[in-house]
């Protein structure tokens, strides 16, 4: 069984000790980095001290090193970005810091998309993403759309206040299987039920996945309201996603 | 003097008003619609919210001018009415209150974020928080309530830009949500270092509004009086809203949360209002209690 002192970056190491509380959590991260190049170990260290700078040179050296472009995304950006979820999650770190985690993200993305694009590799997927109408926050949908086309979707950002008709346009325009709609307002959240309503209505209720997130938003609610998932971070938008993919394939 | 400052050093406890945004809801606003256009399209609905408030018991009102910066108003085209639209607010209120009430010039968050987080610089933030002390000011406001806030960075430039031009006293209140490690706001302030650092930039009252039900709130309270001395202020929602058949339904009873209110002026609040949910009868169940 792998331990904490298998991972060779030694910030990786006190950010577990210290942050990440629940037993399989701990498992999970330390199999995470420990099997990653010392490298990429570097880069997630620096994602999660949300250190820009850092990662865009690390990320670069690293591609010129011909290490691949997803080995870099999935063991040193996304990897990072794991353990950024949890702190954020256990009130340790609140939005200035996962901000600033992000912006690390977009600097290292920046080198590993054009690789992504010209290699040429379909996408896994498409996603139409939105805050709903009525709606200006989105924070948390940016983070998942990073995530996202960091895992390989094509991502369509709808931006915010997106009404069921822009969704609906959308789908048409890209013929997107599936549709993320964030909403941080209580007072907004009922317009994710009206959008799904607006599919029914459309007759294309059948031809998406509905997934929805956001502060306010429960699992209860997200069943209530029809939507086929519910995720509470950037990291379940993307298995969300990735499982919509393979029950569509199967 | 200002009679406001006075009362609450005599120790008078003071009732606020309750909430605007469903009050105006459930007189036309619709949803998505542009608050703050009421205090034109619809003046006698926004006097006559006022009315009935100061009715119901309360000892000031908050002026519609929640989203009435510039930030928030261009996002409805409405950019070049940030002055006529805040003036418009308190002369609506100031019409409404009796020479013994007051009436407190609502300035919410922006929307935006200060750098690095976001693209707003602080001066740019500042001016945009003085046009609308401003616009309060020239329709006639006796205080500032500089409300749900999240970040001390922004609410401080809100309290600079009031003090720096006005004599009139200054309400700051934060929104705090309970996570696995206590209460913090957004942005990781929590409520004793709220109470301490709004205390040192200057602001008269200091509080928190929004955000989680009384219970929750009564904690928040107390936490915050453990670092003051100024008077504290809050404004309670009526509980978690609920979605019940499409609805939005705040769940907390004006008797439910009444009777919690000798709680919360135990834990050190002097003036005590509503937030999200809460009406008219919510004010005058406080105010039957605190007479009591």
């Amino acid at each position: 069984m792998v331990e904490l002192t298998d991972i060779q970056n030694t910030s990786l190491r006190q950010e577990i000790t210290e942050y990440v509380e629940k037993v399989n959590e701990r498992q999970h991260l330390i199999q995470l980095y420990s099997k990653a190049r010392p490298d990429l170990q570097d880069i997630a260290a620096a994602i999660v001290a949300g250190d820009h700078e850092t990662v865009d040179r690390l990320t670069e050296k690293a591609l010129q090193e011909e290490i691949q472009a997803l080995e870099v995304m999935d063991d040193g950006l996304i990897a990072g970005m794991a353990l950024v979820g949890i702190k954020f999650r256990e009130n340790f770190i609140f939005v200035p810091e996962v901000l600033a985690c992000a912006r690390a993200m977009k600097a290292g993305m920046k080198h590993i998309e054009p690789i992504l694009s010209a290699s040429g590799i379909k996408p896994v997927g498409k996603v139409i993403m939105g805050t709903v109408k009525g709606d200006l926050h989105d924070i948390g949908k940016n983070l998942c759309i990073m995530m996202l086309r960091g895992a390989g979707f094509e991502v369509i950002d709808l931006g915010v206040d997106t009404s069921s008709d822009d969704f609906i346009d959308a789908v048409e325009e890209y013929e997107a299987p599936i549709v993320g709609m964030s909403a941080l307002l209580t007072t907004t959240m009922p317009n994710m039920g009206k959008t799904i309503e607006a599919f029914i209505d459309a007759d294309l209720r059948d031809d998406v996945k509905f997934m929805v997130g956001g502060a306010p938003v429960t699992p209860a609610f997200a069943d209530d309201m029809g939507a086929d998932a519910y995720g509470d971070s950037a990291v379940e938008c993307v298995d969300i996603a990735k499982r919509f993919v393979a029950t569509a394939d199967s | 003097m200002n009679t406001l400052l006075n009362r609450l050093e005599q120790g008078d406890i003071l009732i606020s008003d309750g909430a605007t945004g469903t009050y105006l809801q459930n007189h036309g606003l619709e949803a998505g619609g542009c608050p703050e256009l009421f205090n034109s399209t619809h003046p006698e609905t926004v006097h006559a919210m006022a009315e009935g408030y100061f009715q119901a018991g309360s000892d000031m009102v908050e002026t519609n001018s929640f989203g009435g910066s510039r930030y928030m108003l261009q996002k409805y085209n409405l950019a070049d009415r940030v002055e006529e639209l805040n003036r418009l607010s308190a002369e609506h209120a100031r019409k409404a209150a009796s020479s013994d009430q007051f009436v407190l010039g609502s300035i919410g968050p922006t929307g935006e974020f200060l750098e690095p987080n976001g693209t707003a610089t602080p001066d740019a933030m500042y001016e945009i928080f003085l046009e609308q002390v401003r616009g309060l000011t020239s329709g006639g406001v006796d205080g500032f309530c500089i409300e749900t806030m999240s970040d001390i960075d922004e609410i401080s430039l809100a309290v600079r830009a009031a003090k720096d031009h006005t004599d009139l006293p200054v309400i700051t209140t934060m929104t705090f949500d309970k996570g696995p490690r206590g209460f913090f706001t957004m942005m990781g302030v929590t409520p004793e270092f709220a109470a301490e650092k709004l205390t040192e930039l200057g602001a008269d009252i200091v509080g928190s509004n929004c955000g989680l039900a009384i219970e929750a709130m009564i904690e928040i309270i107390r936490a915050m009086r453990s670092a003051t001395d100024r008077p504290i202020l809050t404004h309670i929602n009526a509980g978690i809203p609920t979605l019940i058949k499409g609805d939005i339904v705040y769940p907390d009873t004006p008797a439910l949360m009444a009777e919690r209110i000798p709680e919360m002026v135990q834990a050190g609040a002097n003036i005590v209002g509503g937030c999200c949910g809460t009406n008219a009868e919510h004010i005058r169940a406080f105010a039957r209690q605190l007479k009591s």
